[in-house]
């Protein structure tokens, strides 16, 4: 399995003690290796504390799965498109709040991009690049094709089809409000599947990043869905009597 | 040992309110309220402790060295006390929320809790360290209780760290562990409550009508247990199973002398019918004149199609060119004919269905409001909570503790995500704060807006909240350093709201709202990044104010303590009074009410203040000032009488005075003052 890591003596102990409860010793308190006194402090000290942290902080890491490098690498893809969707709101016509939700939309998940990236760039995973290039190749919605595109033979759940990115592209005004608004809810909706797949995957989102990066994607999709809902039915239902 | 979730069966409320309103909430307008590094003329960034008036300039929060334990500093209008870093299997870990207890600061860590003696806030010492792993272990005291979260999937029941490897597992805690710290040098786990979307944080809540239970809000944010793990909980919206787990918060009851037999009491739907953010609640009437417009409109011939249980007419915007598409798609031209209506009223279902995302007709439409609140603050003294919950704040009235109700909300146009809220001491405002980005990110460059990842000011009124103003740490952070607003708390300034907050590696920002339309800081401390060349996890995860010293806790650095310094916003009489505010105990999202003893500082405070703002005449400031220190230096009856005299006197100063307001503050306190003399 990728990630494990053999256990150390310290986690066994760990797991043996069903409590650690460790008494303070009432003198001074045990430090990392942080220099106490002179501000100017040897960039060797500086550099032994994060390294420390650094140590601490990888063998104290959770095994991560085959599959939390697959749900990894898909957001980027999957998060990419919806940068392709978004960025077309200013040029086409969408109004001020759906232009505001998509400068939102763009803002969350090019950082989420990079933090993905960065996540397997760590354990030496391959890093998925983000191009809108790269996501204009959409994966095929037809059920007999099975070869894949360059770079993505991944299918992921909400992702637009080819046809269905030309028609939002060539749409303009409350009409590519509304496609818009769908596909991003389609969009969404996917993105909450494949982290309720991770979650129901044994050994999967251990790793704390993984967990706290799928439980951010999974509460702010959902709440973007409802929004987009909101502004949906504002846009196609008559106003209701005040 | 373990208590077990109790399944409910609870039936959906079947309101008839309305589930729609047209009109988003317009009237928040973004406002952007804070310019960022003030770029006044002027060279050399101001020492701490200045009495300008200005901010420093230009911001020596730009351009900080970077470090773990090493990183540059910049601090202004107040002091680091301490700097301690964690300890142990603490060290590499992320440090999360605090609590405090008498003289300890107990805070939280992914791998378990420290417990520090902060009676020297110059040398914290540790008196506890429990390892026992969970995310985010969020903790709250109460007497002798310690009650800490669990969300993450490697908690354990047994607290080892090895986490749980299945998905389905009988050794995962995913809730609250309560733990009887009575001797806190060892804590005793002796009760867990497993939800079903385990606890990302909690609220305790204090009934002062049940002496014997204490309760705790639960807010759990994440993905929900699947039955197989704990029995009762569903994914699915309430609407196809009333026992959905999804559209709800948990209430959970501690029996203080049992804690091993706390149980889920209630779940309370504070998110029924919340759709839009409506400025007022949907009404039956409107619901009842609904159901007639469509069946008018219907009878005129307009398209109509069910949304959450309602039909709503179609604009003809929006059905004509569907009409004009069935008539080209038939090869015809002109006016649709009354097959071509038919062909689309049999359609409509589906296709609506497919707009907003549903695979079943009928089902379709926005769904009902959040699903899950972030964090809950009650504030008991003034019986109402504040719940930050992704695209709303609620307002919820607590006087049952058990039945929370909604009865307000308001969202925010800007597509803020709500993560906490603050009521200032009145309870005549709240904050809620957008945790954007979710503390992982950052979210403080200079071309984030200003009034994304802030505090969103409101104030209150009649139990009715309106938009003020944004307030966002004005001074822009790197791509390095996540920062967004996160967890703080008033800093108890007698005549003023003041708050202290985190802003993670934007580091710490106090603001003072009193003015709720013009937020302003006052004083900030922050480090460099703790990488230069990456995004490194770090920074205050929570601030708080207690018993005289702010404590942070920082995610990767430990456990800071600063001290507010006079400046031309703080007078010294100020902070001093300040300090007269005494907690047994504090839970932030308790929110207790502040009560300032009588002093001599609480009197000097308000007199700075109303010099401040000239608020009263400059030769009665002074001559209140000769009068209090006469009175000081006097002692008994004389003290008294002489007190006495000066509150009547400030009685009728204050019909003249500029702020009458303060005034009468300042004769009050005297007052108080003169009857402890006595």
């Amino acid at each position: 399995m990728i990630g494990m890591k053999p256990p150390c003596a310290r986690e066994i102990a760990a797991g043996l003690l069903a409590v650690v409860a460790l008494a303070a010793c009432s003198g001074p308190t045990r430090r990392a290796a942080a220099p106490a006194a002179p501000p100017v402090a040897s960039a060797s000290a500086q550099g032994n504390a994060a390294a420390i942290a650094k140590a601490r902080a990888d063998s104290a890491r959770y095994p991560y799965t085959a599959a939390d490098v697959h749900f990894m690498s898909a957001m980027i893809g999957h998060h990419a498109q919806a940068l392709v969707m978004a960025r077309w709101a200013p040029t086409h016509g969408a109004s001020p709040s759906v232009r505001t939700l998509a400068e939102r939309i763009i803002n969350a998940q090019q950082d989420e991009i990079a933090t993905a990236q960065r996540w397997l760039r760590d354990r030496r995973q391959p890093v998925p690049e983000a191009s809108a290039q790269a996501m204009a190749m959409t994966v095929d919605s037809s059920a007999s094709s099975g070869h894949a595109h360059a770079g993505h033979a991944m299918q992921m759940p909400g992702m637009l089809t080819e046809a269905q990115l030309t028609q939002l592209d060539q749409a303009r005004g409350p009409d590519f409000d509304r496609l818009f608004l769908t596909f991003m809810i389609q969009h969404h909706r996917g993105a909450v599947t494949m982290v309720n797949e991770l979650f129901a995957t044994d050994g999967a989102a251990q790793d704390e990043s993984v967990f706290k990066f799928a439980s951010d994607v999974n509460v702010d999709q959902t709440t973007e869905i409802q929004r987009m809902q909101q502004m949906l039915a504002a846009l196609v239902f008559e106003k209701r009597a005040p | 040992m373990a208590s077990t979730h109790q399944a409910r069966r609870s039936r959906v409320p079947s309101t008839a309110r309305s589930l729609m309103s047209l009109s988003l909430a317009a009237g928040l307008v973004s406002v952007a309220a804070c310019s960022r590094a003030a770029s006044a003329p002027g060279g050399a960034p101001s020492p701490a402790g200045s009495m300008s008036a200005t901010p420093p300039s230009p911001d020596p929060r730009v351009g900080l060295r970077a470090g773990l334990m090493e990183a540059g500093e910049a601090t202004w209008n107040l002091r680091v006390l301490s700097k301690t870093p964690p300890t142990g299997q603490f060290f590499g870990s992320t440090n999360s929320d605090l609590a405090f207890t008498g003289q300890y600061a107990i805070q939280g860590n992914y791998n378990g809790y420290q417990v520090w003696d902060i009676s020297n806030p110059r040398r914290p010492t540790l008196r506890t360290a429990y390892f026992c792993p969970a995310s985010q272990s969020d903790v709250s005291v109460y007497k002798n209780l310690l009650i800490v979260s669990g969300e993450g999937l490697t908690g354990r029941l047994d607290c080892g760290g090895q986490g749980v490897r299945e998905a389905v597992s009988k050794d995962r805690l995913r809730g609250l562990r309560i733990f009887d710290i009575s001797d806190i040098a060892r804590p005793r786990n002796v009760g867990n409550v497993q939800t079903c979307r385990g606890s990302h944080t909690h609220t305790v809540l204090v009934d002062p009508k049940d002496s014997a239970n204490v309760y705790v809000y639960i807010s759990g944010s994440s993905t929900v247990r699947s039955a197989g793990e704990l029995p009762g909980c569903v994914s699915a919206a309430p609407e196809r199973d009333p026992n959905s787990a999804l559209f709800r918060i948990e209430v959970i009851k501690v029996p203080l002398a049992h804690p091993e037999q706390a149980a889920i009491v209630s779940s309370p739907r504070i998110f029924a019918g919340l759709v839009a953010p409506a400025k007022h609640g949907p009404t039956r009437e409107d619901s009842i004149a609904s159901v007639q417009i469509a069946a008018v409109a219907r009878a005129q011939g307009a398209f109509t199609a069910m949304a959450e249980g309602e039909e709503m007419v179609l604009s003809s915007r929006t059905v004509d060119p569907m009409l004009d598409s069935i008539v080209a798609a038939r090869g015809g031209r002109g006016a649709p004919t009354a097959a071509d209506s038919a062909a689309l009223r049999a359609a409509l279902p589906r296709i609506v269905a497919e707009w907003f995302g549903d695979s079943v007709p009928g089902q379709t439409g926005p769904r009902p409001g959040p699903t899950q609140c972030h964090d809950i603050t009650v504030y008991p003294a003034i019986g109402l909570a504040g719940g930050a919950c992704e695209g709303y704040g609620l307002l919820l009235d607590i006087s049952d503790p058990a039945h929370p109700t909604r009865i307000g909300e308001v969202a925010d146009s800007n597509f803020s995500y709500w993560h906490s809220a603050t009521f200032n001491n009145d309870g005549t405002k709240i904050l809620f704060t957008d945790e954007w980005g979710g503390g992982t990110q950052p979210k403080c460059r200079a071309t984030d807006k200003p009034e994304w990842g802030a505090d969103a000011i409101f104030t209150l009124a009649d139990r009715k909240m309106q938009f003020q103003s944004y307030y966002k740490l004005p001074a822009p952070q790197t791509p390095q350093e996540n920062c967004v607003a996160h967890n703080g708390s008033l800093v108890p300034i007698p005549g003023r709201d003041v708050m202290v907050q985190a802003w993670y590696q934007g580091g710490i920002s106090v603001f003072d709202w009193t003015d709720a339309a013009h937020p302003k800081e006052i004083a900030f401390f922050d480090r460099g990044p703790v990488d230069a060349t990456r995004l490194a996890s770090g920074g205050s995860w929570s601030v708080y104010w207690y018993n005289g010293v702010m404590v942070s806790s920082e995610i990767s650095r430990g456990l800071d303590l600063f001290e507010l310094t006079p400046s031309a916003f703080v007078s010294q009489n100020e902070i001093d009074a300040a300090k007269t505010v005494h907690f047994d105990y504090l839970n932030t999202q308790g929110q207790p009410k502040l009560v300032w003893p009588p002093s001599f500082s609480l009197a000097r405070a308000y007199v700075d203040q109303l010099e401040r703002s000239n608020g009263l005449s400059a030769d009665r400031i002074s001559a209140v000032r000769s009068a209090l220190a006469s009175a000081e230096r006097a002692s008994g009856a004389p003290r008294g009488d002489a007190l006495t005299q000066l509150a009547t006197e400030l009685d009728g100063d204050a019909s003249g005075a500029g702020d009458g307001a303060k005034v009468r503050l300042l004769a009050g306190a005297v007052r108080e003052l003169a009857a402890t003399s006595r």
